[in-house]
């Protein structure tokens, strides 16, 4: 049974009963070994885009020995940290710190379970896959927080709990955002989103896309966002105390988050895999791609906020913006449900701007010199 | 739908396994002599940036980020109901729309005596 799509025969899986071994771990074993090759071809090309992106924004030239171009530069990384010292601090907890690594690591693997790679070819479509997705994506948090705590170190645990403060702040406009798009589609499963999208939704829902974007980058501690890791104080933060392999494993969960978020904002807001000509994985390839580059370009552009800034810009700006979102989102949804998109496009453009402009007016993020 | 949950129910058993075996392996590599392994106690003190460690790292914490705690909870029980709110909201009408704002406005009232309050300030 196949499904013929943009001219590619899919093999349609979900179509067989759950025996072993003609459709169940047959489909299993297919997407787990895709979503690994997925995962950890693109994080080595994120390590590579983000390090020649930043070389060339700040004028130098970035990693350039290892192979044409430093292609190579991520392979020789992982081989180096490798082969270096594992490092347990004498006074750490060692079981936390031995096993903080893996409760990271995990779920950001996990996330990619409901990320469609084109009509139907996903792991799991589940009908909640959204609220699957917020639900696991904060399971990292518990990893990191058992590195700062189980390495017995002062930055590293004030790190941790910047990190959770963070996350935990930025968790409430981050899931009202998402909710506008549910609005929209009308579904939770990730497939039913892409399907809904006769256009992208960053069309419909401008607003809600820069808070996914905004939010999701302060969760998975990106630069400007950056201060639960921020060298110049606390040194590395909750992975002060890592070396060799765990360290690696912490690099690869900040990169693997990285690309389920480009993921994520790439199906609920750009339309995933949907896209002329090329196949539908090039294009959600390209999309995440796209998404990764703008996290990279703010890195560059903005300065590290502080925490108090940090704290009064999810809970002041992002989450009332977020309410009127959905709030108006609603009401176009329920009053106006077969309005002409273009009108509905300009329209949410403009409340976009008015709201933005509005509330930077009404209100400042901590100015000046504070002591925290 | 139950078979979907058991791809991701295998799948997590796949991930743990992968993180697992990626940190056994320097475990291994050790023990055939190729990472090197010289423990000293200033290579295995704490790092305070060359500063000799006053204390425990495990000290009581400040409180504000309890408050932030406490807050995040009621508001993402509200979330939680937003959700099979959103997907039905076709079905609902304006009767359902109208139901969905009176809770957000019931919440909001805690949130914003949390504003007053000062909780939601960085001092």
């Amino acid at each position: 049974m196949n499904i013929v799509y943009h001219g590619i025969a899919v093999p349609d899986m979900k179509q067989l009963p759950p025996d072993w071994p003609g459709g169940f771990f047959w489909h299993w074993l297919v997407f787990t070994v895709i979503i690994f090759t997925f995962v950890f071809t693109l994080v080595m090309a994120f390590t590579w885009v983000e390090r020649r992106g930043l070389g060339r924004m700040q004028s130098r030239l970035g990693p350039n020995r290892a192979g044409p171009f430093g292609i190579l530069q991520p392979v020789a990384d992982a081989i180096k940290v490798l082969l270096k010292e594992d490092i347990v601090p004498s006074r750490s907890d060692r079981i936390v710190h031995w096993l903080a690594p893996v409760v990271a690591f995990f779920p950001a693997l996990l996330i990619f379970a409901v990320v469609p790679f084109q009509n139907g070819a996903l792991l799991a479509d589940l009908d909640i896959g959204i609220l699957y997705v917020v639900a696991i994506s904060s399971v990292s948090t518990v990893g990191i927080f058992m590195a700062g705590w189980g390495s017995s170190n002062k930055f590293s645990l004030l790190g941790a709990m910047r990190n959770v403060a963070a996350v935990v702040s930025y968790e409430m406009p981050l899931v009202l955002a998402v909710i506008g798009v549910v609005l929209i589609a009308g579904s939770l499963s990730m497939n039913q989103i892409v399907l809904a999208q006769d256009i992208p939704l960053i069309l419909l829902q401008p607003l809600g896309f820069l808070i996914v974007f905004i939010a999701g980058c302060a969760e998975i501690n990106r630069s400007p966002f950056d201060l639960m890791e921020a060298d110049s104080e606390i040194v590395a933060g909750f992975h002060t105390e890592y070396s060799g392999m765990k360290f690696a494993m912490f690099y690869l969960v900040e990169y693997a988050e990285a690309l389920a978020l480009s993921a994520i904002i790439a199906t609920l807001f750009l339309g995933g895999w949907r896209g002329p000509v090329l196949p539908p994985w090039l294009w959600l390839v390209i999309k995440v791609f796209a998404v990764f580059f703008l996290m990279v370009w703010t890195r560059t552009t903005l300065p590290r906020i502080r925490i108090d800034q940090l704290m009064a810009l999810a809970w002041k700006f992002l989450f009332p913006l977020a309410l009127i979102n959905l709030a108006i989102t609603g009401l176009q949804v329920v009053a106006w449900p077969d309005a002409l998109p273009w009108t509905m496009i300009i329209v949410n453009f403009a409340i976009a701007a008015v709201l933005i402009v509005l509330w930077s007016r009404l209100f400042k993020v901590g100015w000046g010199r504070v002591e925290v | 739908m139950l078979q979907d949950y058991g791809y991701i129910a295998l799948f997590v058993v796949a991930a743990v396994l992968f993180s697992l075996v990626a940190i056994t392996i320097p475990v291994i590599l050790r023990f055939i002599k190729v990472i090197p392994s010289k423990p000293d106690p200033v290579k295995l003190s704490t790092y305070e940036c060359g500063m000799e460690t006053i204390g425990k790292a495990w000290v009581q914490f400040n409180p504000r980020y309890y408050f932030y705690a406490l807050v995040f909870l009621a508001l993402d029980v509200l979330v939680v109901f937003l959700y099979p709110w959103a997907v039905g909201i076709r079905e609902l009408g304006m009767a359902g729309f109208g139901l969905a704002l009176l809770m957000v406005a019931i919440i909001l009232v805690g949130y914003i005596y949390a504003w007053k309050k000062k909780v939601l300030e960085w001092k």
